[in-house]
């Protein structure tokens, strides 16, 4: 695999920057009261969005979760459409009807977020088998926790791809905890990726670092695209606030989840990438100004735009 | 008497049965360590220890079924399920193994389950996070499925639950487990199956159960100003629900309309009011009419249009005041 040139370690640089940005002020205005419902952040792990989509085009496939919104920015999704959607606005890529826990954008192949936990990993598997059917040459990515990895759907899902070689990287972030539970509560295994085992195909296991889940990606990726069949690769992240905006995480405890929060992909990624003379100081300065401006254009779009009036509710439920 | 939370009357009448048999014990997705995702079995773990609150990952197919594995072999298994819209992923546990091992394999065994889970909209949470599915569960032979609205009754319906020696779902409603109500000292239970006249009148029976019980007490209030005297019947248990009970209001006021929160078509409402039709169609003086939310998945934003409310039962009540036939 090539090495990411300048251009593109700042690429992914500012892709980090940018789904920390908006999960900060996502944070912000659902603590206002501006966003309905539950949000889940992924801030600590923006590393792995950037580090897999930097493979995709438009048109391959992802399918994410209700920790979707660092996947859905790194597709491509547009900031604007996304903020109207978790705002319940009719603008929003739902039209305003499920919020963040439900993104999706078609058109970019952003198969939608899932509140069933797992729910995502055989849907997404059949985009894959429609690529493989249709030889298209696209490839889809399912990401999903390691809680989702004791759902019976994950396992009947690799089986399947794996008998049927189809196009698929199975791309599990293990923040080592599902909602309130640690993960000794939740797996036997110590690494998610010794479940690939069970279906003969490649498991990968990665540290939380933009470059190295890029270089892992890229090979999972290829291998789909060239017809070998499925990767399970593990990027072993870390949460870093709740389970949801709003959850003390009181079970956890101050000292662990410091510890969590400073293993920080992209305060790592910043220190490369100004050692190495990337990027100084001034352009993080330019990059992070720039960001918070779009951000803050998203968020006053998002505020003016209208929710759904209640005579729109039965649209389109049948074709 | 005192005044607790509905999510804490729960909590006591799991405590309670786990104290008094040892065969008790509570399974599901955090329900151990943390206590619960809505903090139903808050302490139980520090009381009772991870052998009887057993924390489970997340396989709502599997630790359903191995509930039902040892309630087969002589233990009492709580089942928590965090949403209830999660239980689909328990389906062929709970409809195809649990609600038939005793027929099928000839009454030979006794299968002694509570599955406990919350339903219903209010937390703005979409489409996969608010449902009320528990008709599906009413039409499977072999289940009781029980739906309290209040502390009281929740506390007395789930001890009975638990001794019961059937299968029961009991569906609990997230709106509900921050209200507070007064509940017995005392060791008590409520049978399954016996409705509750929440309050009584003339013109209007209304039966209800879970969230819709507190929706219609509102509307008898607001009625009740324009001199409409409505009969709340809180069901509490819709399989079997309480014929009896149900007809004797309807003998007295000989109008019916039946509220829920599930989507109309199909609900629990459709089998009560086909069994009136059936059987006592005689004592009523105008169609029956139902409150139900709108045939479509509960939308994000529209949530507040979406939920029936006690307006809804106030414009139907009047609306069956108004019909003859
Ligand atoms: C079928 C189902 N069961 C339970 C839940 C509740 N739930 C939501 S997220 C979650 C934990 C998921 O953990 P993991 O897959 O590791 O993802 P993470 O939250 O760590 O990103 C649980 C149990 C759900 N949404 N769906």
């Amino acid at each position: 695999m090539k090495k990411p040139g300048k251009a593109k370690l700042i690429e992914f640089y500012t892709k980090m920057v940018r789904i920390r940005k908006i999960e900060q002020k996502l944070m912000e205005v659902f603590s206002n009261g501006e966003i309905p419902g539950f949000i889940h952040v992924s801030i600590g792990q923006e590393a792995a969005p950037v580090g897999i989509c930097s493979h995709l085009s438009d048109s391959d496939y992802i399918s994410t979760t209700h920790r979707g919104h660092g996947h859905a920015l790194a597709k491509g999704i547009d900031l604007k459409f996304f903020m109207a959607e978790l705002f319940g606005k009719r603008e929003g890529y739902c039209l305003g009807r499920s919020g963040s826990m439900h993104l999706a954008d078609k058109n970019l192949g952003i198969m939608g977020a899932n509140g069933i936990v797992g729910g995502g990993i055989p849907i997404a598997t059949g985009a894959a088998l429609a690529a493989k059917y249709k030889k298209t040459g696209q490839v889809v990515v399912a990401t999903f926790g390691e809680g989702a990895t004791s759902e019976g759907v994950f396992h009947e899902a690799l089986n399947i791809a794996a008998i049927h070689k189809l196009p698929i990287v199975y791309a599990c972030e293990n923040n080592e905890w599902a909602e309130f539970s640690p993960q000794r509560i939740h797996m036997s295994v110590k690494d998610v990726k010794d479940r690939a085992a069970a279906y003969a195909i490649p498991g990968v296991s990665v540290s939380n670092d933009v470059l190295k889940i890029y270089e892992e990606a890229g090979k999972a990726i290829k291998m789909a695209r060239e017809g070998r069949g499925p990767t399970l690769l593990e990027i072993k992240s870390e949460r870093w606030y709740g389970h949801y905006v709003g959850d003390a995480q009181k079970y956890r405890g101050k000292e662990k989840v410091a510890e969590a929060m400073k293993k920080d992909c992209l305060l790592n990624f910043e220190k490369l990438l100004l050692k190495d003379n990337v990027l100084q100081r001034k352009d993080i300065d330019r990059i992070e100004k720039e960001i918070q401006a779009e951000i803050n254009e998203a968020v006053d779009f998002a505020r003016g735009c209208s929710p759904p009036d209640p005579s729109e509710m039965m649209d389109g439920l049948y074709v | 008497m005192k005044e607790i939370r509905y999510i804490f009357a729960i909590k006591e009448a799991m405590e309670e049965e786990m104290e008094r048999d040892e065969n008790v014990f509570l399974i599901g997705e955090d329900v151990g360590l943390a206590g619960g995702s809505f903090g139903a079995s808050r302490g139980l773990y520090d009381k009772f220890g991870p052998e009887r609150v057993i924390d489970t990952p997340i396989s709502e197919a599997g630790f359903t079924s191995i509930a039902l594995g040892a309630a087969s072999c002589g233990l009492r298994p709580i089942v928590e399920i965090m949403f209830m819209d999660f239980v689909t992923c328990a389906m062929d546990s709970i409809v195809n193994q649990v609600a038939k091992m005793r027929y099928m394999f000839g009454n030979q065994y006794t299968v002694p389950i509570v599955v406990r889970m919350p339903e219903g909209a209010g937390l703005n949470a979409g489409p996969q996070h608010s449902q009320c599915l528990e008709a599906w569960f009413a039409h499977v032979p072999g289940l009781k499925v029980v739906m309290p609205s209040t502390p009281y009754d929740v506390k007395g319906l789930l001890k009975s639950s638990i001794r019961d020696d059937n299968p029961v779902i009991f569906v609990e409603n997230k709106t509900l487990h921050a209200m507070k109500g007064s509940v017995g000292e005392e060791d008590y239970v409520i049978p399954i199956g016996k409705a509750d006249v929440k309050r009584e009148g003339e013109d209007v029976t209304v039966v209800t159960a879970s969230r819709m019980v507190h929706e219609s007490l509102k509307a008898a209030d607001i009625l009740s100003q324009e001199g409409i005297n409505i009969e709340v019947v809180d069901l509490r248990t819709i399989q079997p629900w309480d014929k009896e009970a149900v007809f004797n209001s309807i003998s007295k006021t000989h109008r019916l309309v039946i509220a829920h929160e599930a989507v109309k078509q199909f609900g629990f409402g459709a089998e009560i009011s086909a069994a009136v039709s059936e059987e006592i169609m005689d004592e009523l003086d105008a169609p029956i009419m139902r409150v139900g939310a709108p045939f479509v998945p509960v939308p994000y934003s529209l949530e507040k249009f979406y939920v029936p409310s006690s307006e809804d039962i106030v414009g139907t009540v009047k609306k069956t005041l108004e019909q003859g036939f």
